[in-house]
């Protein structure tokens, strides 16, 4: 039985009118005692988030390029208009999808995997938990430039190890073109980031109460049965944040890329072209103008992977 | 004995606490008020902000350091690209911490264009025209001015195995072509290391091919975003056929699409090293680590596009310009004049084997022991033959448009050179984003 069953079949106990209205003034003054602790987060919230934000919504409407102050220029949203008509935009957002899908969804099931041994395990739990854990603790830029060595042409191991595919050779140059240097990228990004989308299946995971389980495996379902019909269900909520999480951070990748390719054989993904733009290029209108579109994308996807696991989040945070 | 009230007991901790608070803000006041008074002495202190080597910067400050001032040294990013950004988003932020800065000679013009850097002095500007190489000259005049003085100059050369050339039949003596070193090293199992990986070497190698065909990526560049580009030529198409004619030969290193000038020396180091084009600094690179290979290293001028026509090598190198935000313009001003010295050139070369921007900067006696007289001869050749890359102060986007077109080298084709002229142009006029 879930959660939310078990709430729902509580008998209701009646509330006085006069109870109900103490409650109310008692919850209306904890409210703004609340709001008061709170303000000083939220001005700071508002100084640090909100004002970068508002100042690249405002820097997007010009023309403007650090290397040549005085050609400044309002242009109301003709850099939005530039960007969205240009097939580099859509083709590194399009990169920027394959990357975040594909790794996701590998590093769901793996993640998932190590979650059930690391919920299972009962001997040297504390060392295998370590060791799965590990990769998450070292930096993405290393982990980045180690993944470079590991497929270089010239010092790599991948070639010398995984000689005997058909398809791999001495000469295999990993970062020669698009698809084998996106492959790499997907490799150091699943690598590093697994054991993130595993510790947070893990915590779905111990929610699940082992009495249904057992009930289950009582009624006679077997492995498979009780992983679909019974874990996965309850688990809805712990997966829809691990996919919203590890979703949303995969789709500003960028770390990765910067090492490994340097944007080369198009494997550019948004970030870096808004990084380009506005570091490189020292373009700062079109690259606020990226930069706000970025921000736009990246809320919708949250939208949608919140409609897509139909969670009340509400529900998922234990509220009534 | 007597125990103090509990009130006390709980504030006394609180007070050291707070003493110890106020201590510590004195101290990190003191701290900051004596790193903004610079060294205390009245002495002014100017950073130079240089790019990384081997030490020689360091010791030409130190030698240049007198009783008015001491210049010290920060190290920027070792790639260009990043080099240039740190010190245009610090001089567009007006950072006064900047006094003296090694910039790279693409983006010399950028800089000066933007007003950040302070105007040279006329006779300051007549010496270094005067002492140093026509190229170097070039690499650093924007709108009829020296903007910034020209430190080292680099070159590339023709690095070849002697043994390869001579079983291939190649007369090194005369002047060679791409097509021919591309060919011979096909025919008989070599390579030919260039640096072709997505960054300006690449660009650098694109400029020396249009160049040594008699073309241009740009002119008109006064004329900045409306500037003419000329990629889209008989020059360009002939720089592309050359791309194309070694990523599709045998010749080409497996590597090429990422190769840069370490990975290039690493392949000319290897049992399949034929021919390379690379800096000067390849004459020391293998003393120690593969004295096998200096021993069979030869050197010659720079291939040619076209037969017959003279070859136009790659120019790289520094120059130092002064920051317009520098609180000590003057003192930076003399100490760019000291650091540009021809002995001092020849210092920077000595330790780090970037070569003088002047021709009396070869004269330094210590460059004499390590490298032969035929290699400064050619060395010096190569730098009077040079092609700086367009001196524009849209170089950036011009550099990063033609590798959007022409990388990987693979790709190109006798279209591309057309596309990446279109390409160009989109993006000045912000059309299109790079």
């Amino acid at each position: 039985m879930s959660a939310a069953t078990a709430t729902a079949a509580q008998p209701e106990v009646p509330r006085s009118t006069t109870g109900r209205q103490r409650r109310s003034d008692r919850s209306t003054a904890e409210n703004r005692l609340g709001q008061k602790l709170v303000a000083p987060a939220v001005v700071v919230m508002l100084l640090v988030t909100a004002w970068p934000m508002l100042q690249a919504l405002y820097l997007s409407l010009f023309r403007y390029r650090l290397t040549t102050p005085n050609d400044r220029a309002f242009i109301w949203f003709s850099n939005y208009w530039t960007i969205l008509k240009d097939p580099l935009f859509w083709h590194d957002t399009f990169n920027t999808v394959v990357i975040m899908v594909v790794t996701v969804a590998v590093e769901l099931v793996i993640g998932f995997a190590f979650a059930m041994v690391m919920h299972r395990v009962v001997f040297a739990r504390g060392g295998i938990r370590t060791a799965i854990l590990i990769p998450y603790g070292i930096i993405t830029v290393v982990s980045a430039f180690s993944w470079q060595f590991a497929f270089s042409i010239n010092n790599g191991f991948v070639n010398s190890w995984f000689g005997w595919l058909p398809w791999i050779s001495a000469d295999t140059n990993w970062f020669g073109s698009h698809w084998p240097a996106m492959f790499a990228i997907m490799v150091s990004e699943i690598w590093k980031t697994t054991p993130f989308m595993s510790l947070l299946l893990l915590a779905g995971l111990s929610q699940v109460s082992e009495d249904m389980v057992e009930a289950a495996k009582v009624d006679g379902a077997t492995w498979w049965q009780r992983l679909w019909k019974v874990i996965l269900p309850n688990m809805r909520a712990a997966i829809m944040v691990a996919v919203l999480f590890r979703g949303l951070d995969a789709f500003r990748i960028f770390d990765n890329i910067y090492v490994m390719t340097k944007g080369a054989q198009n494997t550019e993904s948004s970030s870096f072209l808004t990084y380009r733009q506005v570091i490189e290029q020292l373009q700062l209108g079109l690259g606020s103008a990226l930069s706000v579109l970025l921000f736009l994308t990246v809320l919708i996807l949250a939208w949608l992977i919140v409609k897509l696991f139909r969670v009340d989040l509400a529900q998922a945070r234990g509220e009534a | 004995m007597k125990q103090p009230p509990r009130s006390l007991l709980r504030r006394r901790p609180e007070r050291r606490r707070q003493l110890l608070a106020a201590a510590a803000l004195l101290a990190i006041g003191a701290a900051v008020l004596t790193a903004c008074s610079g060294s205390g002495s009245g002495k002014a202190e100017l950073v130079w902000y240089t790019n990384p080597d081997a030490g020689g910067q360091a010791k030409v400050a130190e030698n240049c350091s007198t009783d008015q001032y001491t210049i010290t040294t920060q190290v920027l990013p070792q790639d260009a690209g990043q080099q240039r950004i740190q010190l245009a988003r610090r001089l567009a932020a007006q950072d006064s911490g900047i006094d003296l800065m090694s910039i790279d000679p693409p983006y010399t013009a950028e800089l000066a264009d933007a007003g950040y850097l302070a105007p040279l002095p006329q006779d300051f500007q007549s010496t270094l025209t005067q002492q140093s190489f026509a190229g170097a000259t070039a690499s650093a005049t924007w709108k009829g001015q020296l903007v910034a003085a020209p430190f080292w100059s680099n070159t590339q050369v023709l690095w070849y195995r002697k043994s390869f050339a001579q079983k291939a039949g190649l007369d090194m003596s005369r002047p060679v072509t791409w097509d021919q070193i591309i060919k011979a090293a096909g025919d008989n199992g070599g390579t030919v290391a260039v640096q072709a990986n997505k960054y300006e070497g690449y660009v650098v190698w694109i400029n020396a091919l249009i160049a040594g065909a008699g073309g241009d990526i740009a002119s008109d560049t006064q004329a900045g975003v409306n500037a003419s580009i000329d990629v889209s030529s008989p020059a360009g198409e002939k720089a592309a056929a050359i791309v194309h004619e070694l990523a599709s030969s045998s010749a080409a290193p497996s590597d090429l699409s990422v190769s840069n000038e370490g990975t290039a020396a690493a392949t000319f180091g290897s049992s399949s090293g034929a021919f390379m084009v690379n800096w000067t600094f390849i004459w020391t690179n293998y003393d120690e680590a593969q004295p096998e290979v200096k021993k069979d290293l030869g050197y010659a001028m720079y291939p040619e596009t076209v037969q017959g026509e003279q070859a136009r090598p790659p120019y790289g190198g520094i120059n130092i310009g002064v920051s317009t935000y520098s609180n000590h313009v003057d003192e930076a001003m003399a100490a760019a004049e000291c650091i540009t010295k021809p002995d001092n050139q020849g210092v920077n070369a000595e330790l780090t084997g970037n070569m003088p921007a002047s021709a009396a900067g070869y004269d330094y006696a210590p460059l004499k022991k390590i490298y032969p007289a035929p290699v400064m001869t050619l060395f010096q050749k190569s730098l009077d033959a040079a092609a700086p890359r367009t001196v524009t102060p849209y170089w950036s986007d011009i550099s990063g448009s033609l590798l959007s077109t022409w990388h990987p080298p693979s790709g190109v084709s006798p279209q591309t050179p057309q596309s990446s002229t279109t390409f160009i142009e989109d993006v000045l006029h912000g059309r299109r984003l790079l």
